[in-house]
């Protein structure tokens, strides 16, 4: 690792975030679906939907929505690493005396920043909604920080793409599948409703435990074996999107 | 100085396949330093190839490049110390200003004073009363300017040029031209590669065709007009060249 690796990542970092901060549109665009699907269930098929009695559906379906938010997010992260690698000025960084492995980082850094800023928008449209928690400290640092292993695990999933897609609509169409996923899990209706096949795919797919393990959260109740599953879901991911992604970079920069 | 120095560019034996495609086939030459050497070839022929390969963004498949002394392969990081890379598309931020990515490169290139070396540069381009515009807003001369510019930040000994007036009006041709002449006067080693032959004339000390994957002559341009059987005496009114008339009509500031 070069010498340089902090410095160059921060500065490679403050560019991005200047990308960010002026086009604001990115993060309302991240946010505004999200908060439009919970909007809809909520007061649309909310009253339809029984999930039991205890839980307000905001409370129980927020979850689901934050991912989808992060979901929607990481178009952008390969988004903005495509238009890099199409203008050209990837390949001017790789030419410079700059530690070379800082343009990816600085990328992934600001997927985090940039997710984590939409993540807190819907929280606060989920507070007007309704959405309210007495979990302690503990339960909201556990939140965050599964939300944070959840955003870097689909960021090196979307850094794939942004390194080798040829088209601007190869870069983000990964990202659809992934908004989709929630809706066949726990997120919106409980599984145990669900035709046999679906049930089976619902309750051992990764979004239904990480769903789980933060609705417990926030509820105070004991997440038992989810949180495990969950944690485990995102750093499995976590390192085959990294070594993908770190596999496709090596080729682009040999 | 006294003493005999070494090239500043030693190419040998170098190949590079793209699948089946055969690109460069062998091809040999030497850039001494402070001189200005062109690549000449048709489209297709391969100089954006040697270009990268000689600022380490490509490997190539056999063959031997040495920039500033260093191996390309095996000193990958000091070469990238010595050089910088004007691409053939222009590798700038656009959502920055043009101040912004000088400064951006600056810093990257871990020099003091970034904001004083943009400054000056900008001055240098006639570019600063553009300095605080996005670059998205600059036209395609202002935009190679300042692509231009990016890449002497830091004095890097060598400097590599692919096609760098495509695509300029002749008046941004002739400021590009006397900037590249500057530099070697200065004692930069300048390689670029073009496809127009007044280009080479105009600038280079010598000139190399490269042709099918070698290079197919290399010499001065005395040497190279040599090469042809000598040109019939002829007498004949002076006409204008288009170029002259264009260049009278608008008026250089020259
Ligand atoms: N990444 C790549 N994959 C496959 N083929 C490639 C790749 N890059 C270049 N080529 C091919 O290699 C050949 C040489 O390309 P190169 O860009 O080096 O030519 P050039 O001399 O710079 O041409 P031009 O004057 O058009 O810029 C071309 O036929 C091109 O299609
Ligand atoms: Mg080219």
């Amino acid at each position: 690792m070069s010498k340089h690796f902090f410095g160059d990542t921060g500065v490679l970092l403050g560019r991005s975030l200047r990308h960010i901060t002026r086009s604001p549109d990115t993060i309302i665009t991240t946010a505004i679906m999200p908060i439009a699907m919970m909007l809809m269930f909520v007061y649309v098929f909310g009253g339809a939907i029984n999930i039991g009695s205890g839980t307000s559906y905001v409370n129980y379906m927020l979850p689901g929505i934050l991912l989808i938010t992060v979901a929607s997010g990481i178009a952008y992260t390969a988004y903005r690493l495509f238009m890099d690698m199409q203008g050209g000025i990837f390949e001017r960084f790789q030419s410079m005396p700059t530690a070379r492995s800082s343009v990816l980082w600085a990328h992934v850094l600001t997927s985090l920043v940039a997710n984590l800023v939409s993540l807190v928008v819907v929280m606060l449209v989920a507070l007007l909604m309704g959405f309210r928690s007495s979990a302690g400290i503990l339960a909201w640092l556990s939140v965050a920080g599964i939300l944070i292993l959840f955003t870097l695990a689909l960021t090196w999933i979307a850094v794939i793409p942004g390194l080798s897609a040829k088209t601007m609509e190869g870069a983000s169409a990964f990202s659809y599948p992934l908004i989709f996923l929630p809706f066949l899990s726990s997120a919106f209706v409980p599984t145990d409703t669900m035709p046999t096949v679906l049930r089976v795919f619902a309750d051992n797919q990764p979004v239904t435990s990480i769903v789980n393990a933060v609705r417990a959260l926030f509820a105070e109740q004991p997440v038992g074996n989810d949180i495990w599953i969950a944690l485990g879901w995102c750093v499995g991911i976590l390192v085959v999107a990294y070594a993908f992604a770190m596999n496709a970079y090596r080729r682009k920069i040999s | 100085m006294t003493t005999q120095q070494a090239p500043a560019i030693q190419v040998h034996g170098l190949e590079k396949a793209y699948k089946d495609l055969r690109v460069l086939r062998g091809v040999d030459f030497e850039v001494a330093r402070g001189s200005i050497f062109a690549l000449l070839g048709s489209n297709g022929a391969g100089k954006t190839t040697a270009v990268k390969i000689l600022s380490t963004l490509l490997k190539p498949d056999a063959g031997t490049a040495r920039v500033n002394g260093f191996d390309v392969a095996t000193q990958a990081a000091d070469v990238r110390e010595s050089i910088s890379l004007t691409g053939q598309f222009a590798a700038v931020d656009e959502i920055l200003s043009g101040r912004e990515n000088l400064v951006l490169v600056a810093r990257l290139r871990h020099l003091r004073n970034p904001g004083r070396i943009a400054d000056d540069l900008l001055a240098r381009f006639s570019l600063t009363d553009a300095g605080g515009r996005k670059v998205a807003t600059y036209s395609g001369g202002m935009r190679r300017r300042l692509d231009i510019a990016m890449s002497l930040i830091g004095d890097p000994p060598v400097i590599f040029l692919d096609e760098p007036t495509t695509g300029l009006d002749p008046q941004a041709r002739i400021e590009v031209w006397q900037a590249v002449k500057e530099l070697a006067a200065n004692g930069t080693t300048v390689l670029l590669t073009t496809q127009y032959l007044d280009e080479a004339e105009q600038l280079a000390d010598r000139i190399a065709i490269l042709h099918e994957g070698r290079i197919l002559v290399n010499g001065t341009l005395d040497e190279l007009k040599r090469l042809l059987p000598p040109a019939k005496v002829e007498y004949v009114e002076k006409q204008p060249t288009l170029e002259d008339v264009f260049l009278s009509l608008v008026g250089t500031k020259a």
